[in-house]
């Protein structure tokens, strides 16, 4: 059997998700690590033609597309049954797919039908050995799943001995998308959908549909100013607006701030949020949990802002600002406006 | 039509106050270290299905939790709120279970307790574990549809369920024949408050295995009660009483394994530490244009 690595692609109309060619990038890289393939599957409707200049270039080796009118939009079993009868044939041994919604929905079906490990929410996924002492079993290339666990105090690595395919979930933004070669010869392979998907799975109606594009670009953003529970209401992040739309940035959040219902929850920057990578990180009152770290710590140039000076995101800070949000932020702005004529 | 429901719960540490002591040398969570509350979205969870019981009278909604003896408190509490009754689900062959061995032994419990359930009820995810696996999990171990991140059950009739749930970027309405498995997210309808008259009810019911050591139900006080009022004997399972295979349960039928945990400790950047003076903030904006930094 090949043994290969699997991703699930996420395809919205014939649009890929960009958390599954940053899964793309990351599974040719483990495949490398393992001698083994990259292989993805894509699922929905009139994508024929449309997904393959999408996924082959990211180093796919096989790409099966099962192309069909019930697969889209997406819904659970229809998809369930595609990777659990491909994956029976095709034994994988590594599957990954996108910690959001559709993701979220898939995996744990998939791995319940399989029974097969599944870890959510991972931020690095690395190939390494294992051995199980109490059963002495050594495991030379398995994937250690690493992620934070238990409010934050922890980094876990979890692993899959026995059970294949060793699953993991990654959120969008977590790993880089990277074209490894714009005209990658990769296999593409049609399914015929009927062979996989009986006609009883088709059992979920989606009566209506709304998706808006993102109110924010996050994840784009060169600048962001993030506020915490130190921000201390939703006034306070009136004044986050502010500086942001006087240094061009985009407003984000931390969980702490998001539960308080400071602002709303698509702001939510960390391992349960958006992962961003910005040249600047103003941080506004944000104490610095280890999941609000792991979606920020790649950032250019942090700012810490904090009464706390003890605060643990001051570790990782470049520059520190011992004092308050409401002191500091306005005089930002209109140093910022001094300066910058 | 009459509704035959099941919610589960799960009592979680607060992972909100969590203390040096919150992990086993193992890596597995040490509850006793922390305070246990109802996850919070298993409440939202518990309002889709008291709503129904509403719309529905004559429907039943019972509540399956899987925990040590101090867990039975989730019974309670949901009996307060307007649940009907509850099941402990304990042994210590389910310990050390990662999501597919506990959602192995929720389906089994629930096949045991309410294998005509129309609906099973959750909420989207544990704060302990954020990995909103268990639900989806359930529904196919119980060859059931699902429908995850439920915003609002919009009707229940005619065996069809209508469903509005989030997606990315949205939303959707959906429809699904029953039986069904759904997952309640916690932007949905918080729970009704405690009712005091069911508090007044319910305040004595107990699980077996929270009777003190050594003590029959005769021996409580008010021992008449529990004998007259069958309510206050809340059900409890254990892994032989629901026929478990013992291979699928606890860490020995968990595919996933902790290989290791570590405290995360920053590595310190050389930070340059200013106040919030005037004189500092501006040197800070001077410096960062000049870098072109920003601006």
């Amino acid at each position: 059997m090949a043994n290969n690595v699997f991703v699930y692609c996420e395809i919205e109309g014939t649009k890929v998700a960009e958390v599954s060619q940053e899964l793309l990038t990351k599974g040719r890289k483990l495949a490398n690590t393992l001698g083994v393939k990259l292989e993805a599957v894509a699922a929905g409707s009139g994508i024929t033609g449309k997904v393959e200049s999408q996924i082959l270039p990211y180093g796919v080796d096989r790409l099966h597309i099962f192309d069909a009118e019930g697969l889209a939009p997406y819904t659970s079993r229809p998809h369930t049954a595609v990777l659990v009868n491909l994956f029976k044939q095709e034994q994988p041994q590594i599957c990954l797919m996108g910690a959001d919604v559709v993701g979220r929905d898939l995996g744990p079906r998939v791995s319940s039908a399989l029974h097969s490990g599944l870890t959510a929410d991972c931020t690095a996924l690395e190939i390494g050995p294992h051995d199980d002492k109490k059963l002495g079993r050594h495991y030379d290339e398995l994937l250690y799943q690493i992620r934070p666990a238990f409010g934050g105090n922890i980094v876990a690595t979890i692993v899959n001995p026995e059970n294949r395919p060793q699953m993991a979930t990654v959120r969008s933004g977590v790993m880089k998308a990277e074209i490894l070669d714009p005209d990658y010869k990769g296999e593409v392979i049609i399914q015929d959908v009927a062979k996989y998907v009986p006609e009883t799975e088709y059992v979920t109606r989606v009566i209506e549909r709304h998706v808006q594009a993102s109110k924010n670009n996050l994840k784009g953003a060169p600048i962001i100013v993030a506020g915490g529970y130190g921000v201390g209401s939703r006034e306070g992040f009136t004044q986050l607006y502010e500086l942001a739309k006087v240094i061009h940035a985009e407003v984000g959040a931390s969980r702490a701030a998001v539960d308080a219902g400071f602002c709303d929850h698509d702001l939510q920057i960390g391992q349960t949020g958006v992962t961003v990578r910005p040249k600047v990180y103003i941080a506004c009152g944000i104490s610095g949990a280890i999941q609000h770290v792991a979606g920020m710590k790649e950032s250019g140039i942090i700012i810490s802002i904090n009464s706390d000076e003890n605060a643990p995101i001051n570790q990782i800070a470049d520059y520190v600002i011992n004092g308050t949000v409401e002191e500091v932020v306005p005089k930002m702005i209109k140093y910022y406006k001094q300066n910058s004529k | 039509m009459n509704l035959k429901i099941v919610v589960l719960a799960k009592q979680v540490p607060d992972t909100r106050n969590v203390g040096p002591d919150a992990m086993t040398p193992e890596g597995t969570v040490n509850r006793s270290a922390l305070p246990a509350i109802f996850n919070p979205e298993d409440l939202n969870a518990l309002e889709q299905a008291l709503r129904l019981k509403d719309q529905n009278p004559g429907s039943t909604v019972i509540v399956i939790t899987m925990g040590p003896g101090r867990a039975a408190e989730v019974i309670r509490e949901a009996m307060y709120r307007g649940a009907d009754g509850g099941y402990l689900l304990t042994d210590r062959a389910f310990a050390g279970a990662d999501t597919l061995a506990t959602s192995y032994a929720l389906a089994t419990a629930i096949k045991h307790v309410m294998p005509d359930a129309d609906l099973i009820i959750g909420g989207r995810q544990a704060i302990d574990g954020d990995t909103a696996q268990v639900g989806p999990q359930v529904a196919e171990k119980l060859g059931l549809n699902q429908i995850t991140y439920t915003e609002e059950v919009l009707s229940c009739q005619e065996g069809v369920i209508t469903v509005k749930r989030h997606i990315d970027g949205g939303v959707e309405t959906v429809e699904s024949p029953l039986p069904c498995v759904l997952t309640v997210n916690g932007s949905a309808a918080p729970c009704r408050p405690r009712n005091v008259r069911r508090v007044m009810k319910f305040k004595r019911a107990l699980c077996p295995m929270e009777l003190p050591k050594d003590t029959t139900w005769a021996d409580l006080p008010y021992a008449q009660d529990y004998e007259n009022r069958p309510y206050l004997k809340l059900g409890q399972l254990t892994c032989a009483d629901v026929d478990a295979d013992l291979s699928q349960c606890g860490l020995a039928g968990s595919p996933t394994k902790v290989k290791n945990v570590e405290n995360i400790v920053f590595k310190a950047k050389e930070s340059k530490v200013l106040t919030g003076s005037d004189e500092d903030v501006n040197g800070l904006i001077q410096e960062l244009l000049a870098s072109h930094t920003i601006g």
